[in-house]
Formats: structure tokens, C-alpha cells, sequence
């Protein structure tokens, strides 16, 4: 792919989605965009580069679809799950039991599922400490195919192998051939809903707890920033942020302020 | 170093296991059946026991059961991997004892992680 075309794939990418796609990147550019044009019958990138400008949304949406959709897996990196169950929830379950209000969820990157099941599943375990308490997890995502996937539930058996434990596999999993697929109980907590962070975020509503974990690292430093603030807006003013391992907010902004419990773990700033 | 005694009748799978872990950095040994790994346990216990289902002379659920009432034999961390892939197998395998349970065909990150979470129970 020459530079000048390369470019302006990068360009449009960053506009859709505010993925900034360094130097060198050429290479997953072709590897992520070459099944799309030969869905669309592209011939070379140059051609992708053109029709891009005056693309429909479907190219669009397929382009940003292969872009942004990595794989994942369940409790990945462990550790967020630990704070999320002996942390967050602890004390927001205090405090929504004392004032009757709901705990909202809302996990910004959903990708194909697997993070917002994991915490699906976090928040079943934990029926006890969540009793009488309207719980529900909000997920979404910019990617319109990695949604479909997180919505039907379905995984392969090597999906499904990682990162879940076999007795919440067999708990919260029911056979189908040999995919496995997500039970009703974990289904129904959570709501999907196709959204890209750089957009209006007003439909979110109110949230407690959010999980937008390796979505930042992509954005510049101003992006970050603006999607920050409009995060802040929905958050509650006790409420968290959960980011990824290599995820600093120091020297970005001042909205969110890492909590004693984790570096990685924030709450808004007064 | 930990210890992790490898049970499969492929020697196969015996080899590609082995390879993966003594990458996360066990001593391994290896058995070709139930009974054989219950003679190498009574003489020395591993810290991690990795087994099939299906084997000649004794099966991994025999095996686990009969390691898990012998005196000593509740230490080790049981993982079944197995092409055994439905609930009911599963069930039966961590009623049985086992600590996790892995189906074939596996991945090296499979492996890997299913060894984190073992370390963590």
C-alpha cells in the first residue's frame, strides 16, 4: 500500500472512530481491511481509499467493524473483576440499598461479549451482597458485527475456554452442538447498544460503574480528554472508572483521579 | 520447583503438554494411564496433575477418585483434559475432585491461564 493511501485510510479510520493508527501500521491495515474489499468487490486499496470519501454506510460501518474489533476474552487480566467485586460493589451496595436507586453498569467497549458476561456473571456470584438492588449492565460498542456476536451469546469452545473457570462455564453456559451459549439469567441483565464514544453519550444515562478498558490507549491525548469529560457527565459523583493495565490518566486530565485500591481504578474529581 | 505429573495415554499430547508446561516452569513427569499415575503419586506426590479421560487399564475419573480417598492425595491440583466436552462429563469430573477442567482441543493461552487460575484456588 503506498503512503499517500495509507493516509487517508488512517485519516478516515480516526475520524469514525477516533483510533489513531501510528506509523507502521500498514500491515494490520491490510491483513484487517483486504476480507472487506473482497466483500465489496474493492480491488486494491487505492480504490478503497477513493470510495471511502464517498462511502455508504455500510463500507463505512464494515471498515470501522474490522478496525476497531479485537479479540477478547472472559475476566481478562483479572484483576478489574477482583476490584469490581470487592470494591465497587461493596459500596455502591450500601449506599443504592440505603437510598433505594438502581446500580447502573455500563461497560463502553463491549467487543464480542465477553467483558460484559464476565461481569454478568461477577454480579450473579455476588447476589447476596446485591440483594434487593435493581442491578443492569449497559453495553456497548462502535462496532455494529462485534455487537451482533455479544448479543447472540454464542462461543466457540476455545472462546469459551478462556478465562472462564468450568464450573461457571457449565453455571452460566448451556450446550449447543459443540458452542456454548450464555443462559437466559446472564442474558438479561445486560442491554446492548451500538455507540461510538466520540458521539453524543447522552443516551448512556446515569451510571455507577464503568469498564472502558484499552479504548484510550487508541486516542490522542485530546479525544482522550474530550471522551473523558463526557463520561464524567454521566457518572455518578462517588461512582468508578475502570481503565486498562497500561492506562494512565496523569498529565491527560483532571476529570478522574485513581483510587487507593488500584492505580487503574478511578473516581470523578469533585 | 513445582512439580506437575502428565496422565494421557497419547504420548502425543504427553509432548506438546509437556512442552507448554515446563514453559510456565514445571518439573514434569509422565504417566500412561490411571494406574501408573497412582503408583508414581503414592511414591511421590506432584503439586499439579494434569489427565485424560479415556485411558486404558484406568480411566482419569478412577484415577481422581482413588487419589482424592488416599491419604495425601487431596493435595494436588486436578486438571482433566479431555475430549469429554459436555456438562455432564464436567460436572462429574469436579464432583469427582478435580480442581479445573480443560476440553480438547486446547490452545498453548488456554493452558496457560487454566494454570493461573489453578495456582489461585
Amino acid at each position: 500500500m503506498q503512503e499517500h493511501t495509507y493516509q487517508a485510510i488512517a485519516r478516515f479510520v480516526a475520524q469514525e472512530s477516533g483510533i489513531k493508527l501510528s506509523e507502521g501500521k500498514a500491515y494490520m491495515v491490510e491483513t484487517r481491511l483486504t476480507p472487506v474489499m473482497s466483500k465489496f468487490g474493492i480491488s486494491s486499496f487505492e480504490h478503497l481509499a477513493t470510495q471511502l470519501m464517498a462511502a455508504t454506510g455500510e463500507l463505512r460501518q464494515a471498515v470501522v467493524d474490522a478496525m476497531t474489533t479485537n479479540e477478547s476474552f472472559f475476566f481478562r487480566d483479572r484483576t478489574p473483576f477482583e476490584l469490581f467485586e470487592k470494591v465497587m460493589l461493596p459500596r455502591m451496595a450500601e449506599e443504592k440499598r440505603a437510598n433505594g436507586q438502581p446500580l447502573r453498569i455500563w461497560c463502553a467497549a463491549a467487543a464480542t461479549g465477553q467483558e460484559p458476561y464476565s461481569l454478568a456473571i461477577s454480579v450473579l456470584e455476588n447476589q447476596r451482597l446485591l440483594e434487593d438492588i435493581d442491578v443492569s449492565i449497559l453495553a456497548t460498542d462502535i462496532s455494529q458485527a462485534a455487537l451482533a456476536t455479544a448479543e447472540d451469546g454464542l462461543y466457540t469452545q476455545f472462546e469459551a475456554q478462556r478465562g472462564l473457570s468450568a464450573q461457571r462455564l457449565i453455571t452460566h453456559f448451556e450446550q449447543e452442538g459443540i458452542a456454548w451459549r450464555v443462559k437466559p439469567q446472564l442474558r438479561e441483565l445486560i442491554e446492548f447498544k451500538e455507540l461510538n464514544l466520540l458521539k453524543n453519550l447522552h443516551q448512556v444515562g446515569p451510571v455507577d460503574i464503568v469498564f472502558c478498558r484499552n479504548v484510550l490507549i487508541y486516542f490522542d491525548v485530546e479525544t482522550k480528554c474530550h471522551v473523558l469529560g463526557k463520561i464524567k457527565k454521566q457518572i455518578s459523583p462517588d461512582g468508578f472508572l475502570m481503565l486498562g493495565a497500561a492506562e494512565t490518566l496523569v498529565g491527560v486530565c483532571g476529570e478522574f483521579l485513581p483510587t487507593r485500591e488500584h492505580q487503574n481504578l478511578f473516581q470523578p474529581t469533585v | 520447583m513445582k512439580t506437575c505429573l502428565i496422565v494421557d495415554d497419547s504420548s502425543v499430547i504427553r509432548k506438546v503438554a509437556r512442552r507448554i508446561i515446563e514453559d510456565i516452569g514445571y518439573d514434569v513427569d509422565e504417566a500412561e494411564d490411571g494406574r501408573e499415575a497412582f503408583e508414581k503419586c503414592t511414591k511421590s506426590m506432584p503439586d499439579t496433575i494434569l489427565v485424560d479421560w479415556n485411558m486404558p487399564v484406568m480411566t482419569g475419573l478412577e484415577f481422581v477418585k482413588e487419589l482424592r480417598s488416599y491419604i495425601g492425595g487431596e493435595a494436588p491440583k486436578i486438571l482433566f483434559c479431555t475430549t469429554e466436552n459436555d456438562v455432564g462429563h464436567i460436572a462429574m469430573a469436579l464432583k469427582a475432585g478435580a480442581n479445573e477442567y480443560m476440553m480438547k482441543p486446547f490452545d498453548r493461552e488456554i493452558m496457560e491461564r487454566k494454570f493461573q487460575d489453578l495456582d489461585q484456588k
